[in-house]
């Protein structure tokens, strides 16, 4: 089956930058794709030259098997969802929303009827005549939704559409959106910074970094078995351990990636427990976070150590400053391909 | 026409060239080629006898600006008058400026902007000739001086040469006058925006440490104002090197580099030394410009 | 020893304020008086009485109707060609990066950067080597030139202002660049195109710097006033043309600013 988006070997570079660094991706037709990675990391320039605003120097990107590489943003099936929303000020909402019909040539009856079905799927069917200006943040970003739907696209992009709610909204928005995916049964490509997000949202992500993708797998794969240092502390929170550290603690000179909350705080006397790796340190700071705790604690040897641990009892014994053992099973030390950091 | 537009889209720098075709077309005659045809000019010269221009290249037009007596005295007058006038506008600019931006109210800064912006849309020659009108023999300022009883004191004035004249409306104090009042919002305004630049918190921190008013404005706040005082002066400096009107409405005798020009071009028809005495201004105001530059001018505009 | 509260002016300094203030706005104030004074000889302060009869002499003068006439044809035709010309240019420099468009910033400026004077006897020079007859034609040039620099300068800070995700975001929904252009950039750039237009048309019809040396024997508005200057004929009807003048060029400034802000808000 043809993949919906296809990347070959693209690349973009702004003078001497490498926004994209020969990237080659597949997105499959009805997922919902995430791109995520910290800002400058390309995702976003990727999105770019799937809507069209960008042409890549080279390398071709191919939407349902044509080859778009040069067609400009009006002849793709694509539509965008802007991160500022771009509504057009001087046009109502539902103007707005009829926008791609209006430019398409369609009878007046029929867009105006198409808008206000658009709108009601996002349930503002009564904020048809009011101005992008009359709007609250979320309310602007349903509108964008419905503009750029309602032309049917094969392909929808948002970029960090979420970005400027308040956290309840956007939790909510991002239950809204999965639904509205699954039902529509469109291909999304969601860009976001947040990796939260993209775990909870997609079904496949790739996580981009100086221009390259680290690593495109489901968010169980990323979070469990991440492939890269850059992607251990970047999806969920983990312990990269490499260099003399590694290879006293694994037996193996390649780095590894331990999550905090695999970690667990023994008093440094207690007995070792079987197929684990320890070591001391001592604790430098406790966060208490409500159900669990996070510890950072200092190796001799100078690393950092955070644990993430369930708030029990038993951890009253150890205060700022006590000396601990850090133990965590040897199946859960992940082998990483990369040790250096972002 | 979708046809056209992706034609074009996909030929970003075809589409610029088409667009600037026509203007650069214009300017490129109409602008350059006069500019052009200008300093053409400058490099002719003419025949003394038959006042025809002569045209085969050469420097001696120049040469008579700069060596002639009388045409050097004009420069050198035009660009006294020219730095006075800047000198008298930065120092009425900045208690203006400074109450504007640190003292006033928001709503009263806002007057003070459009108050400082309204006579900057008035018409320029209106506003020349009003200034004859106060000036004059009978005006408004001469009323006042009467009735204060220092109308002596003004006559007096008026004699000093290099500063008086036959009367105000026809002296250089008035000249100075005019000048200044019609370049002051060009000064004010670059003035205002770089003060506004000036965080607050500085001020205070100087305060803080132990400086009176005074001292905070001399050791802070001017030298932060500066590429504002640069900018300004830019302004004022070109704008009355280059003036030919206000010299003629409101003028002592003497000639200003810009009613030489006006005057060479008209009954003599010594347009090459017309064009020649043009490109001094030019000279002098880029010699200015780098100066300006370099006290920070051109960020502040 | 008393302190001055903080954040408080002192007297001076709020005096020499005003008084700056009020330095500015007096010779306007002064030509509307004049320009009802019974004098017609002398500009005598206090004036010895106050009439309407200069407006209507002025009213009844051919020679002032024939240079108003100039004036505003000029300034119109100049407008027009501004709002053309620098629309394009603005359309073409306001986003896009290429070779020489630096180069094409320092000549927008020049017109305004450079003395009016040079301006003038450049185009004097260039009339008269090309033996082009001085008129309509050349006081448009001159015009032209520096109006196209202002429109060029509203246009391209609107269009740089516009966020570029409006022009994205009408392409990603099907429409060309000219339906783009048509759609949304022209709507919200018609405010500014609109000031610029006007600040133009006042500047030209105000225009005496230049339009001395390119108007040969015809007489703009301004040409008309400059030479009345040197006359001491009818003073007062001189003053109603002032007022007229003053009148024609404030009112469109006032209206390009009340535009340009509310558009920028």
């Amino acid at each position: 089956m043809t993949a919906a988006i296809e990347f070959r070997d693209v690349s973009r570079v702004y003078g001497e930058v490498r926004a994209v660094d020969r990237v080659s991706l597949t997105v499959e037709a009805g997922e919902f794709f995430a791109m995520l990675g910290p800002s400058g990391s390309g995702k976003t320039t990727c999105l770019r030259l799937i809507a069209g605003f960008e042409t890549p120097d080279s390398g071709s990107v191919l939407l349902n098997g044509r080859d778009v590489t040069d067609d400009p943003p009006y002849v793709r099936d694509v539509n965008t969802v802007f991160q500022d929303y771009a509504l057009f000020p001087h046009m109502s909402v539902l103007e707005n929303v009829a926008y791609g019909p209006r430019v398409r040539g369609q009878r007046k009856e029929d867009w105006q009827r198409r808008a206000l079905e658009m709108l009601e799927l996002v349930q503002l069917g009564h904020f048809a005549e009011r101005r992008p200006s009359q709007l609250s943040g979320g309310q602007r970003q349903r509108v964008s939704l419905a503009r750029a739907l309602i032309n049917q696209p094969r392909v929808l992009l948002l970029d960090e559409p979420l970005g400027a709610l308040d956290l309840k909204l956007r939790e909510e928005m991002q239950i809204e959106l999965k639904n509205l995916q699954r039902r529509l049964g469109i291909t999304f490509v969601f860009v976001t910074h947040d990796q939260g997000e993209a775990l909870s949202m997609a079904d496949r992500v790739a996580v981009f970094n100086h221009g390259r993708i680290e690593q495109l797998d489901t968010p169980r794969a990323l979070y469990t078995r991440p492939a890269t240092a850059f992607v251990a502390r970047f999806v969920g929170s983990a312990n990269v351990v490499a260099g003399e550290l590694a290879q006293r603690l694994s037996g193996r000179a390649e780095p590894f990636a331990v999550r905090a909350e695999n970690i667990r705080l023994r008093a440094p006397a207690a007995p070792v427990n079987g197929d684990t790796m320890s070591c001391i340190g001592d604790v430098a700071d406790v966060q208490y976070h409500g159900a669990m705790s996070r510890w950072q604690v200092r190796l001799e040897s100078g690393e950092v150590f955070a644990a993430a641990v369930p708030d029990t009892n038993s951890n009253d014994e150890f205060r700022v400053g006590a000396r601990v053992r850090l133990e965590w099973a040897r199946g859960d030390a992940v082998p990483l391909t990369a040790a250096e950091s972002s | 026409m979708t046809a056209l537009s992706t034609f074009l889209y996909r030929r970003p720098a075809l589409y610029v060239t088409l667009l600037l075709i026509p203007p650069l077309l214009w300017f490129g005659t109409v602008y350059l080629g006069s500019l052009f045809a200008l300093l053409a000019q400058s490099i002719y010269s003419i025949d003394e006898f038959t006042a025809k221009v002569v045209y085969e290249p050469t420097l001696a037009t120049y040469k008579q600006v700069i060596t002639q007596a009388a045409n050097v005295d004009i420069i050198l007058r035009t660009l006294s008058m020219a730095v006075a006038v800047t000198i008298a506008c930065a120092a009425i600019a900045l208690p203006i400026a400074n109450y504007m931006v640190r003292y006033a109210a928001p709503r009263t800064r806002a007057l003070f902007y459009v108050g400082v912006m309204l006579p900057m849309w008035m018409s320029y020659l209106v506003k020349v000739y009003a200034w004859r009108l106060i000036l004059a023999k009978q005006g408004i300022l001469s009323w006042l001086f009467d009735t204060l009883g220092l109308g002596a004191a003004l006559e007096a004035l008026l004699r000093v040469p290099g500063i008086g004249g036959p009367s105000l409306s026809a002296s250089y104090l008035g000249m100075f006058i005019v000048f200044v009042y019609m370049w002051l919002p060009f000064m004010i305004l670059p003035l205002a925006a770089a003060l506004e630049k000036v965080p607050e918190s500085l001020l205070q921190a100087s305060a803080d440490l132990g400086a009176r008013p005074a001292q905070t404005f001399r050791t802070v706040t001017l030298p932060l104002a500066l590429p504002g005082l640069a900018a300004g002066s830019v302004f004022t400096f070109s704008l009355t090197l280059g003036d030919y009107i206000i010299p003629s409405v409101v003028g002592a005798p003497g000639y200003f580099i810009g009613m030489m020009v006006y005057a060479q071009q008209g009954t003599a028809g010594n347009i090459p030394l017309a064009a020649a005495f043009s490109v001094v201004p030019i000279v002098l105001i880029m010699i200015y410009l780098t100066l300006a530059k370099r006290a920070g001018a051109f960020d502040a505009l | 020893m008393r302190y001055r509260r903080w954040g408080q002016p002192s007297i001076g300094a709020r005096l020499a304020a005003y008084a700056g203030l009020a330095f500015m706005h007096l010779p306007v104030l002064v030509i509307i008086l004049y320009a009802f004074t019974t004098a017609d000889r002398t500009y005598e302060f206090p004036p010895p009485g106050l009439t309407l009869h200069w407006f209507e002499a002025a009213f009844a003068r051919a020679d002032i109707w024939a240079a108003m006439r100039l004036s505003l044809s000029v300034a119109a035709m100049a407008t027009l060609l501004a709002i053309l010309l620098g629309s394009l240019t603005a359309l073409a420099m306001a986003r896009s990066t290429f070779r020489g468009k630096e180069s094409i910033t320092v000549l927008l400026v020049l017109p305004i950067a450079l003395p009016g004077i040079v301006t003038g006897i450049a185009l004097l020079a260039a009339i008269k080597s090309a033996r082009i007859d001085p008129g309509f034609w050349t006081i448009v040039a001159g015009h032209a030139t520096f109006c196209i620099v202002i429109v060029y300068n509203n246009v391209v800070a609107r269009l740089r202002r516009m966020p570029q995700s409006w022009i994205e975001a009408s392409m990603d929904l099907g429409a060309d660049g000219w339906q783009t252009f048509r759609r949304i950039v022209l709507p919200q750039s018609a405010t500014a195109l609109l000031a610029g237009g006007m600040l133009a048309f006042a500047l030209s019809f105000d225009e005496i710097i230049v339009t001395l040396f390119t108007a040969g024997h015809d007489r703009t508005l301004p040409i008309w006033f400059f030479n009345e200057l040197f006359r001491p004929r009818e003073r007062p009807i001189t003053n109603v043309v002032a007022v007229i003048v003053m009148v024609v060029t404030f009112i469109p400034i006032l209206l390009a600013y009340r535009l340009t802000r509310r558009g920028s808000s």
